[in-house]
């Protein structure tokens, strides 16, 4: 299906395909938090949060800077042990399975809950190896193997056909919008199931904010997405579920047309319709 | 908020006017900042031309493919410094072969294995001071350190002339015999007694030609047959002992050997490489660690793919500064390898060496003026090697510096 154009999707009221389906009950869970608390130190980032984010619907994490909601992403595919102090507790399951624990291979975790970025950071090596990579680390592949996966994975990311032909340049010399769908292109090589996403398009113009948010209506079908977005637009007409995050308490989540619609707390409120924040 | 009044300073144009700083004396205070600056940068450059061009006068006319060749000798006319460039280049090798890959690793594990744990955060916070300390110590103090730890190695193993642990080295027993033939016994270890002459042990010739030995009476008369007489010996006589030294050849302890020279200049720059390995590694965005940690690499994995390779251009560099400090390096090693006349290349890890800035240490202390141009001659030739570094960094940081995001 081809998405209207842009104009009308700005304009429209919340209406996605999906929004009847999102009230669908019988959604299964892929991400469960339970009286998850977060530390940075002595500093609690995140409280209590109880949260249930359904398999292959994109959930938007909204609110203002410094609420936790970066924190609360991080976690899920524990990007936050590489840093000093950080710490959790709590329940994290991801598909039923402990994420959180001791024994947790953070290696496989992050294998199966890939990850892209604010900033664009593509590795300084051609845009072949960009996606390669993630592939060769953790797989033995013979070289058409290896090119079937990337040029999928391109194809996957909507690159293929602007990227095709320089494979073996750099990928610094793609411009921003390219550069963070190379980043998801790399994310979704190594066969994710569940996408975190840190502020993808803050750091891009508004043709490459669209080329990525229709980028992630298709990939809705394929893969969990978690967003985290200060952009209400952009939340509103991606995400199926919105979860509205304050200081460090996650203080609204449901659908997004009822987060949007019809919010249950006035902090909410206040937050999207611009009277705070 | 309260809307404040614009200050007066702002406002008040008179008063704006008294508190100005005179134009003038801020220019005026600039150009003599800038002359201060440009002197003594001319200055230090000049310093640097003298020294050059003192040093050139004095050694070119000594300079030659027959200085470079040749050994020291106690005539200046044909004394060379052969043996002392060779010296530098194993000290160089090894040293280098050694600190790289320990200094190499060690700045990893102090940048990209960073403990999480409180109590081994203090031991990194306390190894981290440490090695930045040790860039500040004295080379001399190395060489006492390195004369203790790798030349005499506390005394544990005996001293270098009785080494507890020796191998590739062979002792042959040689007998002159009055025929003035040469006849060898081999001996199986140092502390055998002197061989004896016995009728009918086997003997060698030099050549290593096999014989049964002809035992002379003390009475008898010296065979006429030359064959006979070339394995023939009396009973009186007696051999002596000489060591021969395979390429190979190894003791413990080291001895005042290059090894140890190479260890002690090791402890010099390791701390030069490990600093220097340690901001190449700083310098690589975070951002790509994460990129590479998100798609689920192993630590280690993100060092050998992304972090060091990104910040290879700069440990090179820094290794070529290391390399400038240990050849350039006298202290250590005359605390190591003393001054000594030595006339050949160094033939295993364990020989006695000399180097560059030990030939030119000793010829500077001599009396005679042309040894002073020899020594300057060393100099032209160890300063064309610092230059030569130099370049080969500069290179490296051009061609491989390539952006990281």
């Amino acid at each position: 299906m081809k998405p209207p154009p842009r104009e009308a999707q700005i304009l429209a009221p919340v209406s996605r395909p999906s929004a009847e389906e999102s009230q669908d009950s019988a959604l299964e869970t892929a991400i469960q938090l339970k009286d998850f608390d977060a530390w940075y130190g002595d500093f609690q980032a995140l409280h209590s949060i109880n949260l249930a984010m359904p398999k292959k619907r994109i959930t938007s994490f909204i609110g203002p800077s410094g609420c936790g909601k970066s924190t609360l992403l991080r976690w899920i595919n524990r990007m936050n042990d590489t840093i000093a102090g950080a710490r959790a507790t709590g329940t994290l399951e991801i598909h039923g399975k402990d994420a959180l624990g001791p024994k947790v291979d953070v290696v496989g975790l992050r294998q199966q809950v890939g990850i892209v970025f604010q900033k664009p950071n593509p590795f300084p090596k051609s845009i072949f190896d960009n996606v390669a990579y993630g592939v060769r680390l953790h797989l033995k592949t013979s070289k058409a193997e290896l090119q079937e996966i990337v040029e999928w994975s391109l194809q996957k990311a909507g690159l293929w056909e602007e990227v095709k032909d320089r494979l073996n340049k750099s990928a610094l010399g793609l411009s921003g919008g390219q550069q963070q769908r190379l980043c998801i292109a790399r994310a979704i090589a190594v066969g994710p199931e569940v996408l975190l996403m840190d502020e993808p398009c803050s750091a891009l113009d508004p043709r490459s904010t669209a080329a990525i948010e229709d980028l992630m209506l298709e990939l809705r079908k394929s893969y969990t997405i978690a967003i985290v977005t200060h952009n209400m637009q952009q939340a509103a007409r991606v995400s199926d579920f919105t979860a509205y995050m304050y200081l460090g308490t996650l203080v609204e989540f449901g659908a997004t047309e009822d987060v949007f619609k019809r919010p249950r707390h006035t902090e909410t409120e206040d937050y999207i319709t611009g009277r705070f924040g | 908020m309260s809307p404040r009044e614009k200050p007066a300073l702002l406002s008040d144009k008179k008063l704006l006017q008294e508190r100005r700083r005179p134009m003038s004396q801020r220019h005026r205070k600039d150009m003599i900042f800038r002359g201060i600056c440009r002197g003594v940068s001319g200055m230090s450059a000049s310093l640097l031309v003298i020294l050059l061009v003192t040093i050139l006068t004095e050694g070119i006319g000594t300079l030659s493919t027959q200085f470079l060749s040749s050994s020291p000798d106690p005539d200046p006319l044909i004394a060379g410094m052969f043996p002392a460039i060779m010296g530098s280049v194993w000290l160089l090798v090894l040293t280098m072969a050694i600190a790289l890959p320990l200094g190499i690793s060690a700045a990893i594990v102090l940048e990209e294995y960073r403990p999480k744990g409180s109590g081994l955060r203090k031991i990194h916070g306390f190894v981290q001071l440490n090695i930045t300390n040790l860039s500040g110590v004295p080379s001399v103090v190395f060489g006492i350190l390195g004369l203790t730890v790798f030349a005499s190695m506390f005394g544990l193993f005996g001293n270098e002339g009785n080494p507890s642990a020796e191998v590739g080295v062979s002792f042959v027993d040689q007998f002159y015999n009055e025929g003035d033939f040469v006849l060898e016994v081999p001996v199986s270890a140092a502390s055998q007694p002197e061989a004896v002459p016995i009728a009918g042990m086997r003997v060698f010739d030099p050549a290593g030609k096999a014989y049964e030995l002809n035992l002379v009476g003390d009475d008898a008369e010296w065979p006429e047959d030359s064959a006979l007489a070339k394995r023939s010996l009396r009973s009186w006589d007696v051999p002596g002992r000489i060591k021969d030294r395979r390429w190979w050849y190894f003791r413990l302890p080291f001895g005042r050997g290059i090894l140890a020279g190479a260890l002690t200049l090791m402890l010099v720059i390791l701390p030069i490489i490990i600093i220097s390995t340690q901001e190449a590694l700083r310098a690589v965005p975070s951002s790509l660690r994460d990129a590479s940690l998100g798609l689920g690499a192993t630590q280690w994995q993100t060092v050998r793919r992304i972090t060091l390779p990104a910040a290879l251009p700069g440990i090179l560099t820094g290794a070529i500064i290391a390399m400038s400090r240990a050849i350039g390096e006298a202290a250590p090693l005359l605390m190591i390898a003393g001054i000594v006349f030595i006339t050949r290349a160094p033939g295993n890890l364990m020989d006695d060496f000399t180097a560059m800035p030990l030939q030119i240490y000793n010829w500077a202390g001599r009396p005679q003026k042309e040894f002073h141009d020899l020594a300057a001659s060393g100099i032209i030739v160890l300063l064309t090697a610092l230059l030569l570094f130099n370049a080969v960094a500069v290179f490296l940081r051009q061609k491989y510096s390539k952006p990281l995001s």
